[in-house]
């Protein structure tokens, strides 16, 4: 069964009188395990269509079915039970908690879960030794660097096993020695059975992934799951 | 539940201390009201203590009878008065007295004078009763007898204030006073009662009722006090409705008139105190209640920008899933953690100002905090706390996850 199914997603902003479609009909359907790469130029929608997916954000109109449910029907606080449970966010501007150690960061989703602190250390400790933290907890986001922060980011967004991870330019930050490391460990959790989504606009990183989407004015210009699957039917 | 409201606790108290000056800043409104509460509280408390003890002391059965004219007809003449024959009246018609004594104030002014020192006191004349009435006992010398009384001696008997005032001798029996022209030999010094509320209870010259008559020149129109202390077995409120009773027959009032005579009680006297007491209470709480108002204004518009300021956060905690109750939760303790700690601190300062107010003025009594007066100001601190971060908590609980990621 697919993970991620999208049915004619639409998602409009208007500004004054003028009507800015950031996604303008989107159909795709992503399978566990896939490891995708959204691209596009600036502007095509591919961080609208990232916050839609990770319930971020609500779609103008479509459906949206994350793992069999009917995301669109769902209020704020089931919303925020989805982002917990099933999803795993990744930011450009990492968006740790300031005044928090990397280890409460990383315990802070399992709050929500009404995880109790023993095992919440527990299970946060393992995540930020699963990026190669484990010596940088109690380090305050502002006393790591980009790509340690980057790291602790992505062991909040594992702590949680969720079922996808989403992943917003992840190195956009990043010199790119860092970037590979990140992108090392990616392929890493892919290899383990993670379901990973990531948005970037470099090749590099985009070659990584097994399937690429290219978006262009809120449409899917390409996919290259799609162009295989086509050219088999041909 | 508890755990969430542990976790939202933990979160409240680090942002609260992040802040550190500005959360005390913040709580300064909550801190001066509950402050000022405390410290009135405190002084008008251990005064009513003190009151209480004080009259306590003097005996709950004791009366004080005074004349007492309505301004109505005080503005005709008229003047109501209490004579020496109500006083026989009551003696040979009243049951359960144990002492009953008249008390007749110097009509003239009201000055002593020893060699070259001269001094105001309060003088009257009464008899030897006096001393079982007021409970007084004598440091030298004697106090009034009967004898005395009969033969018009002139003598007094003098607090110890006066003779401070006068620079008497340690002991100033066998010294003579001039009052009213006439030399009055003191034949004794009572015990020193020390104050009550800043009144010297020692600033009194006592003599025979009849000296002090002979010294009025005997006028007709004489007007004395009574007071009498009954017995054990005898019930003030008995008592009390005979005295009206026999007055009013006496003074011939018919049952349209008023009393032209008040009957007082030590009970009542300190009732009187107490409501005086409660009324300052009142007021000073009420105004203070004002400032505690604003002080949960200050914390709620600090808290708006504390919302503000924390927008990002809100929205990662959202991302990673806060429900609206966890934000919720987390600002509402956070709002009222910092009025509470206000208030803690104001109790603090309200008590050691209480106790440095009292400690100052010489002879007041030490301030008291009862129980209730700590429970409500903390109570109603945190009541502001919950009522003013209602607002900013809801307002951070319903943001937009996706709104608040993109706050700069
Ligand atoms: N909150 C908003 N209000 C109005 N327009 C918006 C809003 N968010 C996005 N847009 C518009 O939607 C379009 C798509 O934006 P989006 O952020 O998805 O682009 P992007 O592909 O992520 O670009 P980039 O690579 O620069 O991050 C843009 O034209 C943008 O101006
Ligand atoms: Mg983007």
């Amino acid at each position: 069964m697919a993970l991620i199914e999208l049915k004619g997603i639409t998602k409009y902003y208007e500004m004054g009188n003028q009507v800015v479609r950031a996604l303008d009909g989107i159909d795709i359907t992503v399978l566990r395990n896939d490891y995708l790469a959204f691209i596009g130029s600036s502007g095509s929608g591919k961080s609208t269509m990232l916050n839609i997916l990770g319930c971020l954000d609500k779609p103008t109109t479509g459906q949206y079915h994350l793992n069999g449910k009917n995301v669109e029907t769902l209020n704020q606080n089931e919303l925020s039970e989805i982002r917990n449970l099933e999803i795993g966010f990744i930011f450009q501007s990492f968006n740790l908690l300031p005044r928090s150690t990397a280890l409460s960061n990383v315990m802070q989703p399992l709050i929500y879960r009404n995880v109790p602190y023993a095992q919440r250390k527990k299970l946060a400790l393992e995540a930020l030794e699963r990026v190669g933290l484990g010596d940088r907890t109690d380090h305050l986001p502002n006393q790591l660097s980009g790509g340690q922060r980057q790291r602790v980011a992505i062991a909040r967004a594992l702590v949680t096993q969720p079922s996808i991870l989403l992943a917003d330019e992840p190195t956009g930050n990043l010199d790119s020695k860092t970037t590979v490391e990140i992108m090392a460990l990616f392929d890493a959790l892919h290899k383990e059975g993670q379901t990973l989504i990531v948005v970037t606009h470099e090749d590099e990183i985009a070659q990584h992934c097994h399937r690429v989407v290219e978006m262009k004015d809120g449409r899917i210009a390409s996919d290259s799951a799609r162009a295989s699957t086509t050219e088999v039917n041909r | 539940m508890f755990f969430a409201l542990f976790e939202s606790s933990r979160a409240a108290f680090m942002s609260i201390f992040a802040h550190g000056l500005r959360s005390f800043l913040t709580t300064l409104g909550i801190v001066i009201g509950v402050a000022s509460v405390i410290a009135v509280v405190s002084i008008t408390q251990g005064m009513s203590v003190f009151i209480g003890d004080t009259f306590s002391s003097l005996g709950s059965n004791s009366l004080t009878i005074e004349s007492y004219t309505p301004l109505e007809d005080q503005m005709k003449g008229i003047r109501a008065r209490l004579t020496p024959d109500d006083l026989d009246i009551i003696e040979r018609r009243i049951d359960g007295i144990a002492s009953i004594t008249p008390i007749l104030y110097a009509n003239r002014a009201s000055q002593v004078r020893y060699g070259s020192q001269t001094a105001f006191s309060q003088i009257f004349g009464t008899t030897h009763a006096f001393q079982d009435v007021s409970q007084s006992y004598m440091k030298f010398g004697r106090f009034i007898a009967a004898s005395d009384n009969d033969t018009r001696r002139r003598i007094v008997i003098i607090g110890d204030k006066v003779r401070e005032n006068l620079s008497l001798p340690e002991n100033p029996v066998n010294e003579f006073v001039e009052i009213g022209g006439e030399w009055l030999k003191i034949v004794g010094l009572l015990e020193p009662k020390g104050e009550i509320m800043g009144f010297s209870q020692d600033d009194m010259v006592l003599m025979p009722f009849s000296t002090m008559q002979s010294i009025q020149g005997n006028q007709a129109r004489t007007d004395i006090q009574i007071q009498l202390s009954l017995t054990e077995q005898a019930n003030i409120e008995t008592v009390s409705q005979q005295l009206t009773s026999i007055l009013r027959n006496a003074h011939g009032l018919d049952n349209e008139e008023d009393d032209d005579f008040t009957i007082q009680t030590s009970e009542q006297l300190m009732e009187t105190f107490d409501t005086i007491i409660s009324m300052v209470t009142i007021v000073v709480g009420g105004i203070v209640s004002i400032s505690l108002l604003v002080g949960g204004i200050g914390i709620m518009n600090i808290m708006l920008v504390s919302v503000t300021e924390r927008t990002r956060e809100i929205g990662i905690c959202k991302a990673i899933g806060a429900k609206r109750h966890h934000i919720l939760m987390q600002f509402l303790i956070e709002a009222l953690l910092l009025s509470l700690l206000g208030g803690l601190i104001g109790l603090a300062i309200g008590y050691g100002l209480g106790s440095l107010i009292a400690s100052s003025i010489p002879g007041f009594p030490p301030a008291a905090i009862p129980l209730w007066s700590v429970v409500l100001a903390l109570g109603f601190s945190g009541f502001v706390g919950v009522l003013f971060g209602i607002l900013p908590a809801a307002k951070a609980a319903n943001l937009d996850p996706i709104d608040a990621l993109r706050y700069e």
